[in-house]
This record gives C-alpha cells, sequence and structure tokens, in this order.
C-alpha cells in the first residue's frame, strides 16, 4: 500500500465518493460491484481509482456474484468491498453469512433507500437496519456503522475495514440516500495519522498441526491467506478447528457460540455513540444517519423552549448500545426514535428501557426526510 | 433417515462414514477404517488426514473424478502450495473437502464469483472450481457464461450426473428428455442444456468432455486445461446408481461402465453443438475447443497501463 494512493487534504466530496476514498486509505485494493442506485458512485470511483493503484475493479454480472467475489479476495490477501443498496443488499445475503461462517474480513456499503422491492429508486429511506442484523439465515452477531455525514462516509468506512479485519467479520456501512448524494468538506488526513488495522496471521509455520480456526482467549483465530502453503480447508458448513464439516450439534455449539462470543465480549471496543447534552436530559433523542441530523433541528427548537432534551446518535447500530440505554431509561422520561421506517431501532430502545421510561417512534416510511416539526411534537409529548 | 425418508434411494449402511456424515443427531459412532484396507495409497499426500472413506454412494463416479483430478495436477508440475480449489454445493461439492491444499467449499451456486474474486486478488494462484451440473447450470449459470466471456483463467471442471444427487435424485438442467427423476416422475418434459455447447458458446478457450470411464484421458486433459491459459471447461459424465440410473434402469455403476465403453465415441475437434446428450444415448467425448484468448488479467493490465497514463 503506498501513502501517496491517500487523498491527504480538504476536499467537497459526496458521501459516496468520500465512503470510495475512506475504503482505500484503510487498504482496499479490491472492488466488486453491481451498478444499483443510490449507491453507483462509489463503483464509478473505485472503476476510476484502483486501476491506478494496482488494485482491482471488477464489474460483476450481479450483486450474489459480486458479494462472493470479494469473500474470494479476501482469500487472496487483499483488502475488499463491496456497494449496493436495498434489492441489492437482500441478494447479498446468503453471501454475507458465508462471510461470517467462514471469519471472512469484508466490508459491505449499503446506500438506504425507499423499499419494499424496488420502491424508491433514488429516494432516502433508512429500513434495512434490521436487515442489516438478521437478513442472512441462522444465529450471528453483526457490526454494522451508519454514518451521517460525509466525513463519517470516509472515517466509518475506515473503521469498518478496521473491523472486519480485526473480528474477522463482513463489517456493513449503513449509509442512506441523502448521506451517500450529500456534498461537504472532507479533511482527509495524512495516511501515517489515519488508523489501518491488518488481519492478525498465525504465528506458526504451515504443517500437518496447523488448526485454521482455533482461537486464543478473544475467539478470533489468526487468517492465513491462499497461496501460503497452509493448505486450510475453508467451508460454509459448520466445522471443527481444523475447517473439517462436522454435521453434530456439538460441533454447532461450540461454532456458532463462539461466532457470536467474539463479538458479544468486544462490544465495548465496537459500540461508538455520539452523546450531545445528554447531562441532565429529561428526552433523549435515539437516532442515526441522516434522521440524526434532522433530529438536531427539533432538539434545538426544544431547548429553546425551556425542554431538556439531549441526543444519542448511533454510529454503530450494531451491536445495540444495550447497557447505555438501560443506564439512560432509568433516569429519564422517555427517548424519542426517529427513523425513516415504520419502527426497527424503536424496538431495540423499547427492550432496552424495559419500561422504565417512556418510548416515543417517530416513523416514516422513507422518499423525503422527517419534518422536524414532526420530531419536536414527539420531544414535548414525551417531556410532558 | 427411515426407509420412508430414503424414497427410493440405497439406503446406507451404519457403519458407512456418509451415514455419520448425514446424520443430524450426531449418535452413530464415527468410521474408523480397519487397518488391513488402510494401506498406504500414493495420492495419501493430497488427501486430508482423516477425511478419507468418503461419503459418495457405492459405485459413484466421484471418486474416479477426485483421482484424475490429483494426477492431472501433479502432470502439470503446478506448485502444489499455489493451487486452491473451489467448489459449490452438492455431491461433487464436497471435492473441495478432501484434498489437501488451499480448498473452499462456498454456497450453491457461487463457487465461480468466489473464484474470480480469489484469482483476481492473488494472480499467481492456479485456480480450480471444481462442481456439479446443478451447481454450475442451475443456481450458477449466469456466473459460468460470465467467467467464460471474461476468460478468467481458470480450470472449471464440472461433473455432470443428469440430476441433483446429494437432494435425492431431482431434475436438472442436464436431465434428458423423458428421464425419470423426483421430480418428474412421469418424465422429464424440459430440454436440457448441452454443456460444452454453452461454455464453448460463452467464450471457454479450452472445453471438453470425458466420461468416468476415460480416467487417463480426463486426467489429461485436466493437465494441459490448467496450464491453458483462460478459462478451461472439463465435462466429465458420471453414473449416479443410487439416484438417476436406478430412477431409469440404467443399471448397477459396471452396467454404465459398459455402456460408457460400448456407447462413446472419442471426436476430437467436432462443433460441440453437436454433442447433444439424451437418455442412454451414444455420447460424444474428446476435447472440442483449444484456443489462444487473452486472459481477463492480461485485459486487465492493458487497461491498467491506460489507468496509469501509459499506452497499451
Amino acid at each position: 500500500m503506498n501513502a501517496s494512493d491517500t487523498l491527504t487534504g480538504e476536499h467537497f466530496f459526496n458521501g459516496n465518493i468520500a465512503s470510495a476514498e475512506g475504503a482505500i486509505a484503510a487498504g482496499c485494493r479490491f472492488f466488486a460491484g453491481y451498478p444499483i442506485t443510490p449507491s453507483t458512485e462509489i463503483a464509478e470511483r473505485m472503476s476510476r481509482r484502483l486501476p491506478q493503484m494496482g488494485g482491482t475493479f471488477i464489474q460483476m454480472e450481479d450483486e450474489l456474484a459480486s458479494m462472493c467475489a470479494i469473500l474470494g479476495a479476501a482469500w487472496g490477501g487483499a483488502k475488499s468491498m463491496t456497494a449496493t443498496s436495498g434489492p441489492g443488499f437482500s441478494l447479498m445475503m446468503e453471501n454475507i453469512g458465508l462471510g461470517v461462517m467462514t471469519e471472512t474480513p469484508t466490508v459491505v456499503v449499503n446506500v438506504m433507500r425507499g423499499g419494499p422491492s424496488t420502491g424508491l429508486p433514488t429516494l432516502v429511506a433508512q429500513a434495512d437496519v434490521m436487515q442489516a442484523r438478521w437478513g442472512s439465515h441462522g444465529s450471528c452477531d453483526m457490526i454494522a456503522l451508519a454514518p451521517s455525514s460525509p466525513q463519517e462516509m470516509f472515517d466509518f468506512t475506515v473503521r469498518a475495514f478496521n473491523l472486519s479485519e480485526r473480528f474477522r467479520i463482513p463489517v456493513i456501512v449503513l449509509s442512506d440516500e441523502v448521506v451517500g448524494h450529500m456534498t461537504e468538506k472532507v479533511v482527509i488526513p495524512p495516511a501515517e495519522k489515519i488508523e489501518v488495522v491488518d488481519r492478525r496471521k498465525p504465528s506458526e509455520p504451515p504443517g500437518p498441526n496447523y488448526l485454521p480456526y482455533k482461537a486464543g482467549e478473544d475467539l478470533v483465530p489468526p487468517m492465513a491467506n491462499a497461496g501460503e502453503g497452509y493448505h486450510m480447508h475453508v467451508t460454509g458448513l459448520t466445522h471443527d478447528q481444523r475447517g473439517y464439516p462436522v454435521i453434530t450439534a456439538a460441533a454447532q455449539v461450540e461454532l456458532v457460540t463462539r461466532l457470536c462470543e467474539k463479538i458479544r465480549r468486544n462490544r465495548d471496543s465496537i459500540i461508538k455513540c455520539t452523546e450531545v447534552d445528554i447531562e441532565g436530559a429529561e428526552v433523549v433523542v435515539v437516532s442515526y444517519g441522516i434522521s440524526a441530523r434532522t433530529s438536531w433541528k427539533a432538539i434545538r427548537a426544544a431547548q429553546r423552549k425551556g425542554l431538556k432534551v439531549g441526543q444519542l446518535k448511533l454510529d454503530t447500530v450494531w451491536p445495540f448500545p444495550e447497557e447505555r440505554i438501560r443506564k439512560l431509561a432509568g433516569s429519564i422520561k422517555g427517548f424519542v426514535v426517529p427513523e425513516l421506517n415504520m419502527g426497527q431501532i424503536v424496538y431495540e430502545v423499547e427492550r432496552c428501557a424495559a419500561g422504565q421510561c417512556k418510548t416515543r417512534l417517530v416513523p416514516h416510511p422513507g422518499g423525503e426526510i422527517h419534518d422536524p416539526a414532526e420530531i419536536l411534537k414527539a420531544i414535548r409529548e414525551v417531556s410532558k | 433417515m427411515s426407509p420412508q425418508q430414503a424414497g427410493n434411494r440405497q439406503v446406507l449402511p451404519a457403519n458407512d462414514i456418509s451415514a455419520v456424515d448425514r446424520d443430524l443427531s450426531g449418535t452413530v459412532a464415527p468410521f474408523e477404517p480397519d487397518q488391513k484396507y488402510a494401506a498406504k495409497h500414493p495420492l495419501d499426500p493430497l488427501l486430508r488426514p482423516g477425511r478419507i472413506p468418503h461419503i459418495w454412494c457405492t459405485g459413484c463416479g466421484l471418486g474416479v473424478v477426485l483421482t484424475a483430478y490429483l494426477n492431472g495436477i501433479k502432470k502439470a508440475g503446478l506448485d502444489l502450495d499455489n493451487v486452491s480449489v473451489v467448489s459449490g454445493i452438492g455431491c461433487t461439492g464436497r471435492i473441495a473437502g478432501y484434498i489437501q491444499l488451499d480448498t473452499f467449499h462456498t454456497t450453491h451456486g457461487r463457487a465461480i464469483p468466489f473464484a474470480t474474486g480469489l484469482k483476481l486478488a492473488k494472480p499467481e494462484l492456479k485456480v480450480s472450481v471444481i462442481s456439479g451440473d446443478g451447481d454450475l447450470f442451475a443456481i450458477g449459470g449466469n456466473h459460468l457464461i460470465h467467467a467464460a466471456r471474461r476468460n478468467v483463467d481458470m480450470l472449471v471442471l464440472c461433473v455432470n450426473n443428469f440430476n441433483y444427487g446429494m437432494t435425492g435424485g431431482q431434475a436438472a438442467p442436464t436431465t434428458p428428455v423423458n428421464a425419470k427423476t423426483q421430480t418428474s416422475p412421469y418424465g422429464c418434459w424440459e430440454h436440457p442444456f448441452n454443456l460444452p455447447y454453452v461454455a464453448a458458446a460463452s467464450g471457454a478457450v479450452y472445453v471438453a468432455r470425458w466420461t468416468v470411464l476415460h480416467a487417463r484421458r480426463l486426467m489429461e486433459s485436466i493437465a494441459e486445461a490448467v496450464q491453458h491459459p483462460g478459462l478451461s471447461f472439463i465435462e466429465v459424465i458420471s453414473q449416479c446408481p443410487t439416484n438417476f440410473d436406478r430412477a431409469n434402469k440404467g443399471g448397477e455403476a459396471l452396467d454404465l461402465m459398459h455402456f460408457y465403453q460400448n456407447k462413446t465415441t472419442v471426436r476430437n475437434g467436432i462443433d460441440p453443438k453437436e454433442a447433444d446428450i439424451g437418455l442412454y444415448t451414444p455420447i460424444v467425448c474428446g476435447k472440442f475447443v483449444d484456443i489462444q484468448k487473452e486472459t481477463y488479467d492480461c485485459c486487465y493490465g492493458n487497461m491498467c497501463t491506460v489507468a496509469k497514463g501509459g499506452k497499451k
């Protein structure tokens, strides 16, 4: 990786371009994708940039192929990424599960648009939040980051790569159409100031006793790449430490428990929230992505009227900040949850509040951002 | 598995390793090979310790394919540390798990795009996709034609047993007209694919077909194909005595071997359009296509030169 590939400086980028540049700064040199509005600028940027720096860009025949190609590339030693939106995200689900099961580090950017189905290709929504968590079949714990500005598209894409390399899991960047197409100042630091994490390699040389899925205390096994002589077997079937398929309940318990626990035990280092005016607040607006920004206007208007309102902005939506919500619920009147769907994250907030305070959803099926007046109305009701 | 669940399948003996692998309760004791049968085999260094005997049925042709592949890559003199085998789902999809190289057992139909990512990220790898007719031509058909169009440098070895064996013998896009399967009980009414014709039309630069009787020719063809730059496609016709051939009264494995011996002709260089297969009709084998064309890597490299401001 050449430091000069990182575009250090101040730029005026839309969110999608910022995400592509974040990937490059994090060391991504393999992109496979399929054009889909409103994410296409990411693929277009990568098709321009990667060939200049010895990376690989490939436009695949569909999103299933794109997802599989980035998994294969990861085993070839590359940091890899794809970008898509609703329908394409649905098509990627099965192979995101393959990535979870085979512990393959990679990054999937989903620039959310209105659905179900083809829905609103050019207009915003935030309705894939539960899909990011539960969309692939089987039990697993996921990591998803939700940027709310072009700067965060850059920063969170870098972080997504670092988390994927650290925990060996596909990490999802849950952006949305407004953030993807919004153009703002993006500051890219010098390459040496950007934290970049690389996957841990096996400490032992290749040999008959090598166990590709033997994890240490942190539950994340070191990862060999293809062509390094380790001769490992990688399968989507339930497998043992050798990587061999074992179709028993005992093997399932051992493997799936570890896959979930490697995320759960590290949730404190993964979860990030931005808290604004939380101290002494009676109402807390829990929001993410573009809705976090829509909320600011309502929060300021409420504060001007003397209401004690704060914001908990979810920089990571998964894992969910259960402890923080539980603690806040004991000391406030209630939560307001604006989201561009008919209710998703609100269920998590309710679950964690566990009846200690009110929880009020401000739903919107998408196509436009919330009217801040709706959020303000909810804040007023909850503060009564 | 109860006899009812087994349908017309051969019920497996309790000490067969395949029963262990398929039994969800995990109550069947693991198979311990009898020492007197566990003599050294020349391919042992290329087989994963503890994984043989395999899960395939008695009389299946996949053992021949596995042997031919391993001998083929040995004959080609490849650096075995740089060989990766990728497979999809199904009976053939289990081949990867027996080979002591870097092996990837992916999702149904997706071996080719996974292999494409692997190859392009690390071009020095020699990548082989080994999978079945259903995996490569039904659920994964789109990927096959596009990999052939791009001319990605890899071998695609497709074992065609004319049905979905792992799930108990259902119709596939290769099932001949009038053949009976579990989902075509009155006889298959759909037209099948002619696999070499599809591969050649999509752009594959090396296209051949053999049966599992042609073990030596298959091995030599594999040795040739893995060294041929670009996308090579080899179809291997295999019997499936448990499902397809039982349902169609084709006989036991040995009967099918006699059939391959008596009813196949080798016609190298013919137009693959002429290589259609019917239900137990004569089979045309041979190397149909062997041409040179710029590989994806080469074309991509040329484009990168332009991207960096140079000339092709």
